[in-house]
């Protein structure tokens, strides 16, 4: 993670320490084409740890690129985050994939609901699920089958393969583990400007 | 200085636990040169075990054999496996605990003669007074270092961005309160070093500042060569002899292997879910209701705190995770004053929880844009846990399955729980003050969070003048027998608004003088 304002306790007024949520991206291009990028590795995790994925055959070479397509749209309408990059969703799919390999009875729960979700789509609005373009009409149909045993599968697992990704952490401002850097005594428990 | 006791040596006190009351128990009962076995049923984990990071070290170290949640409240559909959030390994629940030591209040333990008669609840005095416990809240007090507390003279704990966001809410609404007694080293205390502000405090303070038994009284206990710590030992049964007097229990050790450990005394302090749990599954010809259960209330009275949660979005951020994880607690609605349409009061106590838990416990089966539109500020999150009286309820119980059995064999309990409109009324009030003290300063949106498992369960073998009322007296000896005491929550008669574990721990000091003092003379 990145920080600006770093506190400075020789400072009179030291200003609260900020976690920056936004990807930087053009700064990791440049450190992945130096010398430096081994060196941020331990400053900057989440801006190098984060390989692009997508929903591929090759990211779910069990359930296959159209059933991970509908997935991958059914997860970002549920958890509906825009600052987050489709990877992240990605990793917290893929896990079903890997289940579904040796879980027969899991492969069909999703193949069966994500077929049922489609063809609710089809006759409501002559699209596949993950074609239709407005966000409202895609979430209708997730509510009116939201009791289902394929809606619960796929809500409850994103909670913990969505938030307790640590890569994710910082896009919400979260540090996650802090005794190995000393906690927070020196490092901003108290800094709050604003009150 | 490892002690070794044989299992037909009938001359030790057999403790079935070793949380806030077991492990002090066993540290005071040793300090006074009694010889101790303790049957834990978790491992022993270390320091080196604590990791920073709520879900593993939920799945690390959270009881999860399995239980049922039954009756009235949400925990059927949003935790029906998981009616309570308690710890299965040395230390027990002391290694989860936020730290917040409060004392009952005077009133707290006369509730049925200053509430009179509640329709539908089982309100009953306890057999002694707040006079009979205040010296052992000192003793518990300088042991576990509370903060602000005269007895360990330790300092307050350093407000950290939480403190201060809810401590400033609370003056603008005109609370006076504000407090922060907490188990934990504000300065190095007790040859454990002083808070680091790391949070995680409930996923085991990784730098031992907090105070768990795991390293204070457990350690303390074995180094007088007096005890003998038998963890991944799950107590079965507890068996008697013909006088009607504890012989010894049977456990399982981690291979599945039966042992019978023989005793002079037994204490129960396995929480208030496994405590009654044992003694209804030893049960005897002599005893079929169950051990030291002729009144009936073993199991019967539990009580869990009216709790509710919430969270606020705040106009700059605040990092809630940053430091200790309890921030500043309210105490201006502590005080009975039944013009506000309830018994007892409550306490709001600022609790950080880290994105992960509160993901999981903002709103239970939740999603869409309402959802992660609130998430998307966690960073500008506060967040309050209300801790509120529960009122005993005897339909409110721990019972036996009649079929299902657990890894070792036991029946699986079944925790039913339909909370008092009492309990309701406090909890509402809670989140309305809440909202009051958020908006004070600026908050633009409050979220209401139902109550999430609690680690606070009381009541299930509750203390009593009368035997016919209760199962153990005022020193937590059952009614029924002799040389069987509960040394843990479940003894409570009433909940107060008060976290637990010091008065667990008070109690645990007063019982073990008690039980020493009955040895030297021979009546145990």
């Amino acid at each position: 993670m990145t920080t600006k304002n770093k506190t400075n306790p020789l400072e009179a007024a030291p200003t609260m320490r900020l976690i920056e949520r936004r990807p930087q991206l053009s700064r990791r291009g440049f450190l992945q084409g130096t010398g430096l990028a081994t060196l941020a590795a331990g400053v900057l995790p989440n801006l190098l740890a984060t390989p692009p994925a997508f929903a591929d055959a090759e990211t779910f070479p069990t359930l296959g690129a159209p059933l991970a397509t509908t997935l991958l749209r059914m997860a970002r309408d549920l958890y509906p985050h825009d600052q987050l990059a489709d990877s992240y969703y990605v990793t917290a799919l893929a896990p079903y994939d890997g289940q579904a390999k040796t879980d027969p009875a899991l492969h069909k729960l999703l193949s069966d609901g994500a077929s049922t979700l489609d063809a609710a789509a089809q006759a409501q609005h002559h699209h596949r699920y993950a074609a239709i373009e407005l966000e409202t009409d895609r979430v209708a149909l997730l509510q009116a089958m939201e009791t289902t045993p394929f809606f619960q599968k796929i809500r409850g697992g994103l909670v913990t393969g969505l938030y307790n990704n640590k890569q994710l952490w910082p896009r919400f401002g979260y540090e996650g583990s802090s005794w190995q850097k000393g906690g927070y005594r020196f490092r901003g428990f108290d800094d709050l400007d604003w009150l | 200085m490892t002690k070794k006791f044989k299992l037909d040596d009938d001359s030790v006190v057999v403790i079935v636990g070793s949380g806030a009351g077991g492990g002090t128990l066993a540290n005071e009962l040793a300090q006074r040169g009694v010889d101790v076995v303790i049957l834990e049923a978790g491992q022993h984990y270390t320091l080196n075990d604590f990791e920073n990071d709520e879900w593993a070290m939920f799945n690390k170290i959270s009881w999860l054999d399995k239980r049922i949640s039954a009756g009235g409240w949400h925990h059927t559909k949003t935790y029906p496996n998981l009616p309570a959030w308690i710890v299965k390994g040395v230390g027990g629940s002391t290694i989860h605990w936020s730290g917040v030591a409060l004392r009952f209040q005077p009133h707290d333990f006369q509730t049925r003669s200053v509430y009179g008669e509640i329709k539908s609840a089982n309100v009953l005095d306890w057999p002694i007074g707040y006079q009979d416990i205040a010296p052992y809240y000192d003793l518990a007090e300088k042991k576990m270092g509370v903060t602000t507390s005269k007895a360990s003279g330790q300092p307050e704990m350093p407000a950290n961005n939480h403190y201060k966001v809810i401590a400033a809410g609370a003056k603008k609404v005109g609370y006076k309160k504000i407090i922060r007694p907490v188990a934990s080293n504000s300065t190095p205390y007790d040859d454990r070093p002083a808070c680091l502000q790391i949070g995680f405090c409930m996923q085991g303070c990784k730098i031992g500042a907090k105070w768990s038994t795991l390293y204070t009284e457990i350690p303390k206990a074995l180094a007088t060569g007096h005890v003998e710590l038998r963890p991944q030992s799950m107590a079965l049964r507890i068996e008697h002899d013909k006088r009607g007097n504890a012989t010894g229990v049977l456990y399982a050790d981690k291979d599945g292997n039966h042992h019978f450990q023989k005793a002079r005394i037994v204490c129960v302090a396995g929480n208030s879910i496994e405590s009654p749990r044992l003694l209804l599954n030893s049960a005897s010809s002599q005893f079929p209701q169950g051990l030291a259960n002729s009144s009936g209330q073993v199991g019967k009275n539990y009580m869990n705190h009216a709790t509710a949660a919430s969270v606020a979005i705040h106009k700059g951020p605040v990092y809630m995770y940053r430091g200790f994880d309890i921030a500043a607690v309210i105490a201006d609605e502590v005080e009975p004053n039944t013009n506000r349409g309830f018994f007892g009061g409550y306490y709001l106590e600022g609790l950080a929880l880290h994105l992960p838990y509160t993901a999981a416990f903002m709103k239970p089966g939740g999603w869409g844009r309402e959802f992660t539109s609130a998430l998307d500020h966690y960073d500008h999150m506060s967040c309050v846990w209300v801790c509120g009286e529960d009122l005993a309820r005897e339909q409110n119980s721990i019972t036996l399955h009649g079929s299902e059995k657990d890894q070792y064999g036991l029946p699986i309990p079944i925790v039913t729980k339909t909370y008092h409109e009492n309990d309701d009324k406090i909890a509402a009030h809670g989140l309305a003050q809440w909202r009051k003290v958020s908006e004070a300063v600026g908050a633009t949106r409050v979220i209401d969070m139902p109550a999430y498992p609690a680690s606070h369960n009381m009541g299930t073998n509750r203390m009593s003048a009368k035997a016919r009322d209760g199962v153990v007296n005022q020193w937590g000896q059952a009614h029924d027998v002799k040389n069987l005491f509960v040394s843990d929550g479940s003894q409570f008669t009433s909940s107060a608004a008060s976290n637990p574990t010091l008065t667990i721990v008070a109690l645990a000091i007063r019982q073990a003088e008690h039980i020493a003092g009955e040895m030297r003379r021979k009546a145990l």
